[in-house]
C-alpha cells in the first residue's frame, strides 16, 4: 500500500494517488496525504488507477476527506476507477457526493 | 552497564572450576558451582541461575543429560547453556547443541572470550524475556478483549434478538460475532401484524463497527412497536446515526416493510448489494437495488426516503445479503462475486433449497466455513401462519380513560409529511380494554386511513392495481399527487363509551373526496386474484361493526370489549 499526494503547480488542486488495496490499513497514510501538505487546495483528485481493491472503510476515508475539504462544498473527483471500484462506489451511491470518472 | 547475573558452573575438575569461578566472579557475577550433572540440575532447581557453563564430560551425569533436563525445567524461559569442552570433533560439538546447548567455549579458557560470550548470551536471554512478556501481555489483552466482546454481545443480543428472527418465515445466517464484523440483522412485528426487517453493515470492523448497532436497534424496535412507518423509522435512524457517529462511519442497510395482509413489501436499500425477490410461481427474480447513500451519511434535510413497493404472493421469497457474500475469497484470492451468486439462483429448482444452495456454494468456493457473511431469507406466508407475541405495554399506574371523545382533522400539508397513525394508536392504547385488540385496531385504522387518503383525498382508483405494472403506476401516481396536494382533509372522530361490563370504541373516518358507490365497490372486490381491494374485506373481518355513510365519503367502525375480571 502506497499513497502519495502531489499538489498542482498553482497549488489549487491536490492529487492523491492510491496504490494497492485501499482498505482500513491505509487509514493513516490516506489522512497524511491530505493533512500533511503545505498547500490549501480548492479541489481534490483521488486517482484510483492502481487501487486493486476498495472496501467500506475506504468509503469512510473518502467521506473523511470530503469533510476535510469542506463537506457539501467539497470538490473531489475520483478518477481512473476500474469497473470493480466503480461498482462498489455505485452500490453506495457515492456519485451523489463525489464526481466519479 | 552489564547486569549482575547468577551463573552456574558445572565442572568436575576442581582446578578448572576454581579458575572459571574466579574469572566469572571477577566480572561481577554471582557464581554457583556443581561437580557433576546431577548436582547441576539440583542447584538449578534450587537457585534458578540465569545462565549455565557446562562441562560436557562429567561423572554421575554428563553435561548432555544435565543440559536436556535444565532446558526442560526452564520451559519457555531462555537459560543459555555454554558448553565447556576440549572436544573438537564435529559430531561431539553437534551433540552439545542437540542437547540444548547454545554455544561452546573451548579449553583452555580465555577470560576475554568468556566475558564476551556471557554478554552475548545475556542479550539473547533478555530478548527472549521481552518476547515472552509481550506474548503474555498480548494474550492477556486478547483474553480481556474477548471477555468484553462476550459481555457486549450478551447485552446486544438482548436488544437485537428481542425481535422475531425466529419467526417461521425467516431463515438467516450470521456469525456469532457478526456484531464485531459490523453486521446487524433485526426483525420485528408491527402492531398491524406485518413485519419490519433490517439488514445492516457498518463500516469497518471491531468495536467501532459495533458501536452504532445498539442505537440503531433501539430505534428500529421502539418505533416499529409504536406503529411508525418505514419512512419515519428510516429518517430517525439516519438522523441518529448522523448525529452520533464520526464522519466516515456509516451503515449500509436494507429495510423491508412486509405486509402479509396486503401482500406487499416496501423496500429501501442504501449501500447494500442487490437483494432479490424470488417469485414462487414464475421463478422470476427482481433485484432490490441500492438507490441511496448509506444511513448516517446525509444530513436529515438531504436524506432521501423514497422506497419501492412490490406486490407479493404467498410463497414469494426475499433474499438480502451483506457484501461478505460477494466478497468471499477463495485460495486463489478470487472474489465469489455477483456472477457466481446469479448462477446459484439460475441453477435452483426447488425454492425451499435456495438458501442452503447459496450457503453450500460459498463453502465450496472458500473451502472453509464462512464467518463474516450475513444473509436472510423472508417468505411471504398466509397471514394466519404466524403467531405474534402479545404487544408489550408499559403499564402506567393511572386508571384507564373510559369515557371521552375526540376529533382530528389532518389537512393537506400534514397529510404530505405526517403519519397520524402512531399518534392515534398511542392515544387509543391508553384504554386497557383495547390493548388486546391492538393489532386489529391498528390494521383497521391503517386501512381506513390509506383508503381515505388514496381514494378519497387523492382520488386514486384502486382498480389500477390489477396487475404488477398497474401496481407500480398506482404508487408512482400516489407519490406525485401527494406531493402536489393543495387542499383536502382526513378526519378521525373517536368516541369512547362506557358500557355495563366493558366499553365500546366508535371510529368514524371521513375524507374530502368525492365519495364512492359503496355497493358497487364491495361487489367488485370479490373478484379473486385481484391485487387491489384486500383492504375493505379486511376491515369488515376485523372490526365488529362496519358501516359506510351513504355518500361513500365516510365510514364508521366499532370495537367493543368486556371488562377483565
Amino acid at each position: 500500500m502506497a499513497i502519495t499526494s502531489q499538489p498542482s503547480a498553482d497549488g489549487q488542486e491536490l492529487t492523491i494517488q492510491v496504490q494497492g488495496r485501499f482498505d482500513f490499513g491505509a487509514h493513516q497514510e490516506f489522512r497524511n496525504a491530505y493533512e500533511r501538505v503545505n498547500v490549501t487546495p480548492r479541489r481534490y483528485v483521488v486517482d484510483l488507477k492502481d487501487a486493486t481493491y476498495l472496501d467500506s472503510s475506504a468509503l469512510g476515508m473518502l467521506l473523511l476527506l470530503r469533510d476535510h475539504a469542506g463537506g457539501d462544498d467539497a470538490q473531489i473527483r475520483l478518477v481512473n476507477c476500474s469497473p470493480d471500484v466503480r461498482k462498489i462506489l455505485a452500490i453506495s451511491n457515492f456519485e451523489q457526493l463525489f464526481q466519479i470518472a | 552497564m552489564p547486569q549482575r547475573l547468577s551463573i552456574l558452573i558445572a565442572e568436575d575438575s576442581a582446578a578448572d572450576r576454581m579458575l572459571l569461578s574466579t574469572i566469572v566472579s571477577r566480572q561481577g557475577h554471582r557464581v554457583l558451582t556443581a561437580a557433576n550433572g546431577m548436582e547441576a540440575v539440583a542447584l538449578f532447581q534450587q537457585e534458578h541461575p540465569r545462565m549455565v557453563l557446562m562441562d560436557a564430560l562429567m561423572p554421575v551425569m554428563d553435561g548432555f543429560e544435565a543440559a536436556r533436563r535444565i532446558k526442560q525445567l526452564a520451559g519457555d524461559e531462555l537459560v543459555p547453556i555454554i558448553f565447556l569442552t576440549s572436544l573438537s570433533e564435529n559430531d561431539a560439538l553437534v551433540r552439545c547443541l542437540e542437547a540444548g546447548g547454545d554455544d561452546f567455549l573451548s579449553k583452555p579458557y580465555n577470560g576475554v572470550i568468556l566475558d564476551a560470550k556471557i554478554k552475548a548470551m545475556d542479550r539473547l536471554r533478555r530478548l527472549q524475556d521481552t518476547v515472552l512478556k509481550q506474548r503474555d501481555l498480548i494474550a492477556r489483552h486478547n483474553e480481556h478483549l474477548m471477555t468484553e466482546q462476550r459481555v457486549a454481545k450478551a447485552v446486544f443480543d438482548k436488544v437485537a434478538h428481542s425481535g422475531c428472527l425466529s419467526a417461521p418465515n425467516i431463515r438467516y445466517l450470521q456469525s456469532p460475532f457478526a456484531l464485531f464484523n459490523g453486521d446487524l440483522l433485526l426483525a420485528a412485528f408491527k402492531p398491524s401484524g406485518g413485519m419490519h426487517i433490517l439488514l445492516g453493515d457498518f463500516t469497518g470492523h471491531g468495536l467501532p463497527a459495533a458501536i452504532g448497532a445498539m442505537p440503531l436497534a433501539e430505534v428500529f424496535y421502539g418505533m416499529t412497536a409504536k406503529g411508525y412507518s418505514l419512512v419515519d423509522i428510516l429518517r430517525e435512524m439516519n438522523a441518529k446515526l448522523k448525529r452520533i457517529l464520526p464522519v466516515g462511519v456509516f451503515c449500509c442497510a436494507t429495510l423491508l416493510n412486509l405486509s402479509f395482509q396486503r401482500r406487499v413489501v416496501e423496500v429501501w436499500n442504501g449501500g447494500l448489494p442487490d437483494g432479490y425477490i424470488r417469485r414462487a410461481g414464475s421463478q422470476e427474480r427482481i433485484a432490490l437495488v441500492s438507490r441511496h447513500l448509506p444511513l448516517g451519511v446525509l444530513d436529515p434535510e438531504a436524506f432521501d426516503d423514497k422506497y419501492e413497493i412490490y406486490p407479493l404472493e404467498v410463497g414469494d421469497r426475499i433474499f438480502l445479503l451483506s457484501d461478505g457474500v460477494l466478497e468471499a475469497r477463495n485460495r486463489a484470492d478470487e472474489l465469489f462475486g455477483e456472477a457466481r451468486l446469479q448462477a446459484v439462483f439460475d441453477a435452483n429448482r426447488e425454492p425451499g433449497r435456495l438458501f442452503d444452495e447459496i450457503q453450500q456454494a460459498l463453502a465450496a468456493f472458500r473451502g472453509e466455513a464462512q464467518d463474516d457473511v450475513s444473509m436472510v431469507e423472508v417468505s411471504l406466508v398466509e397471514d394466519n401462519a404466524l403467531v405474534r407475541p402479545p404487544l408489550a405495554f408499559a403499564n402506567s399506574a393511572q386508571g384507564s380513560p373510559l369515557d371521552w371523545s375526540a376529533s382530528f382533522e389532518f389537512r393537506a400539508e400534514t397529510l404530505k409529511h405526517f403519519n397520524p397513525l402512531p399518534f392515534l394508536l398511542q392515544l387509543l392504547l391508553e384504554v386497557r380494554g383495547l390493548r388486546l385488540q391492538a393489532g386489529a385496531l391498528y390494521t383497521v385504522l391503517a386501512e381506513l386511513y390509506s383508503n381515505a387518503l388514496e381514494h378519497g383525498v387523492l382520488g386514486l382508483d384502486s382498480s389500477l392495481k390489477r396487475d404488477a405494472e398497474g401496481f407500480a403506476l398506482y404508487y408512482r401516481e400516489r407519490t406525485k399527487r401527494l406531493a402536489g396536494l393543495q387542499d383536502g382533509y382526513v378526519r378521525f372522530h373517536l368516541d369512547l363509551i362506557q358500557e355495563i361490563g366493558g366499553g365500546r370504541l366508535i371510529v368514524r373516518v371521513e375524507d374530502s373526496g368525492e365519495g364512492f358507490d359503496v355497493s358497487r365497490v364491495l361487489n367488485q372486490q370479490q373478484v379473486a386474484g385481484c391485487l387491489s381491494g384486500r383492504g375493505l374485506a379486511l376491515v369488515r373481518r376485523l372490526a365488529e361493526r362496519c358501516t359506510w355513510l351513504s355518500d361513500g365519503r365516510g365510514v364508521s367502525v366499532e370495537f367493543s370489549w368486556a371488562a377483565q375480571a
